[in-house]
């Protein structure tokens, strides 16, 4: 039982770690790859 | 500050080792931020004049110096401050990066607020580069660590995160000016106290999450080889005894030419391929190349880290030397040629190699030194990135200067450079066939060993 509610709060906690730097980092590269399109235009 | 001790982050039983690349990525990420600097060098030129450059505005040769007092201070302060990030634990070394990347943009504000550049060049090159050497350095000991079985991988995704840190402070800071100017106002100053603000915070959530494993622990399932590698070491070396040893002069060399013959391109990339062909290339399609180049130097630093963890450090750095080689080769013909597809594959295979020894070489370290000191080892050897800084760019401007005033053609005066850079890979590849295991009279002691644990 605690080893159950243990991993579901390290499942919870690793969501919310890779979010916090997954999101500007998804969204920084997005904006570098649009740019980037330029060259093939 | 028991919070910020050592010993207040040991891992408890069933921590993740997974939430170390996010706490490591919190501080990469921001100082990153560190190569988009230049998308502050124009409006800075202009906090008197508003719309153009008055008199009394900062020229852009003044701005240049910020950039390159920031990496001349990263690589003095992971040169002195690696064996202090490595005995003071992660956590206290990413909050100190915090508070002074910061603090940084603090000082940097008032200098832009008060226009004083000497501010700046204190907030930012020397506060700033501080917080960049002790930031670099700080998480990659404590992931090679908790990945003993995936080191490269691991340093990978942190090193990754640095290169990345530019696509975020880019775009933000673009909108963050445009946010607080007014007509009377270029909004500098607020923008470097809303980074610093965020950084702060972003960076010590990092500090935060960092937990360094319990003594003795191994990921679950994992048993380190029985026999190891030749060039895999399971002893120490304590940091100042790496330095007499060849192997660290050697890698030394490694990453300083792996590094040269990327780093002056990158810096001239969006001249050189409008140069190379002329009526071709647009300003704007260089601007893409430049951005395309900055995805395959941070998906380089993740991908070759993590392959040389199945093929070896040795093995992946002579693919960097030999493929880099016959690509330097190549370019000036796909220039003759006027493909513009083939230089540009060129360039972004270069590119991406050149990220590659970057986050290839802590796991390079730990392989010869072991992990005891692997942090402040590598940070003496970043001095091998500020060295490479000076020489990389000077190759490249000079030796086109010197074509170009001598009657080249602007299209063929980079034929030379990339021919010298060709020379400087295979002379790389020799010091990377040199390196062999460090003798055993330079490993810790057991007692020694006990005792730098304590």
């Amino acid at each position: 039982m605690a080893n159950t509610q243990q991993e579901h709060n390290n499942g919870l906690k690793l969501t919310l770690a890779w979010l916090f730097v997954g999101i500007p980092l998804a969204w920084g590269v997005i904006e570098t790859l649009l740019h980037s399109l330029k060259l093939f235009e | 500050m028991s919070f910020f001790d050592k010993s207040r982050t040991v891992a408890p039983p069933g921590y993740s080792r997974w939430l170390i690349p996010p706490a490591a990525l919190c501080v990469d990420l921001c100082i990153g931020q560190a190569y988009a600097f230049s998308v502050f060098n124009l409006p800075m030129t202009k906090l008197i004049g508003i719309t153009k450059s008055a008199p009394g505005d900062w020229l852009l040769t003044d701005l240049g110096w910020i950039f390159s007092l920031a990496i001349f201070f990263l690589g003095v302060s992971s040169a002195i401050f690696g064996r202090w990030v490595e005995e003071n634990g992660p956590r206290k070394a990413m909050f100190t990066a915090a508070c002074l990347w910061g603090g940084g943009f603090i000082i940097s504000s008032i200098g832009a607020y008060i226009h004083n550049i000497w501010l700046i060049y204190i907030g930012y090159g020397v506060v700033g580069g501080f917080a960049l050497g002790i930031g670099y350095i700080s998480p990659v000991s404590t992931l090679i660590k908790w990945f003993p079985d995936r080191p490269g991988m691991a340093t990978g995704m942190a090193i990754m995160g640095f290169g990345g840190g530019a696509f975020i402070a880019s775009p933000l800071s673009v909108w963050l000016m445009a946010q607080f100017s007014t007509p009377t106002h270029v909004g500098v100053a607020e923008t470097f106290i809303a980074l610093g603000v965020i950084y702060f915070c972003f960076m010590s959530v990092g500090s935060i999450i960092v937990r360094i494993p319990a003594p003795g622990w191994k990921p679950e399932g994992w048993t380190a080889p029985a026999q190891p590698k030749k060039l895999v070491t399971t002893n120490n070396v304590y940091v100042y005894q790496a330095l007499r040893t060849p192997q660290f002069w050697l890698i030394w060399w490694v990453l300083c030419l792996n590094v040269t013959a990327g780093i002056g391109v990158l810096g001239q990339a969006s001249a050189m391929i409008q140069e190379i062909f002329p009526g071709k290339v647009t300003v704007i399609a260089a601007s893409g190349f430049v951005g395309l180049m900055s995805l395959f130097n941070m998906g380089g630093r993740y991908c070759w880290a993590t392959l040389s963890d199945y093929i070896g450090r040795k093995n992946t750095y002579a693919v960097f030397f030999v493929l880099g080689t016959i690509l330097y080769i190549l370019v000036p013909q796909t220039g003759e040629a006027g493909s513009v597809a083939a230089f540009v594959i060129c360039f972004l295979i270069i590119i991406s190699m050149y990220g590659g020894g970057f986050s290839t070489v802590p796991a390079y370290l730990r392989d010869m030194f072991g992990t005891q000191y692997v942090g402040a080892i590598h940070g003496l050897l970043l001095t091998a990135w500020s060295m490479a800084g000076i020489f990389g760019p000077v190759l490249v401007n000079y030796i086109r200067q010197y074509n170009v005033t001598h009657g080249v053609a602007k299209a063929q005066a980079y034929n030379t450079t990339m021919y010298v850079m060709a020379v400087l890979l295979v002379i790389g590849f020799f010091c990377n066939l040199a390196v062999r295991a460090v003798n055993k009279r330079h490993h810790m002691t057991a007692q020694q060993e006990a005792q730098a644990a304590a």
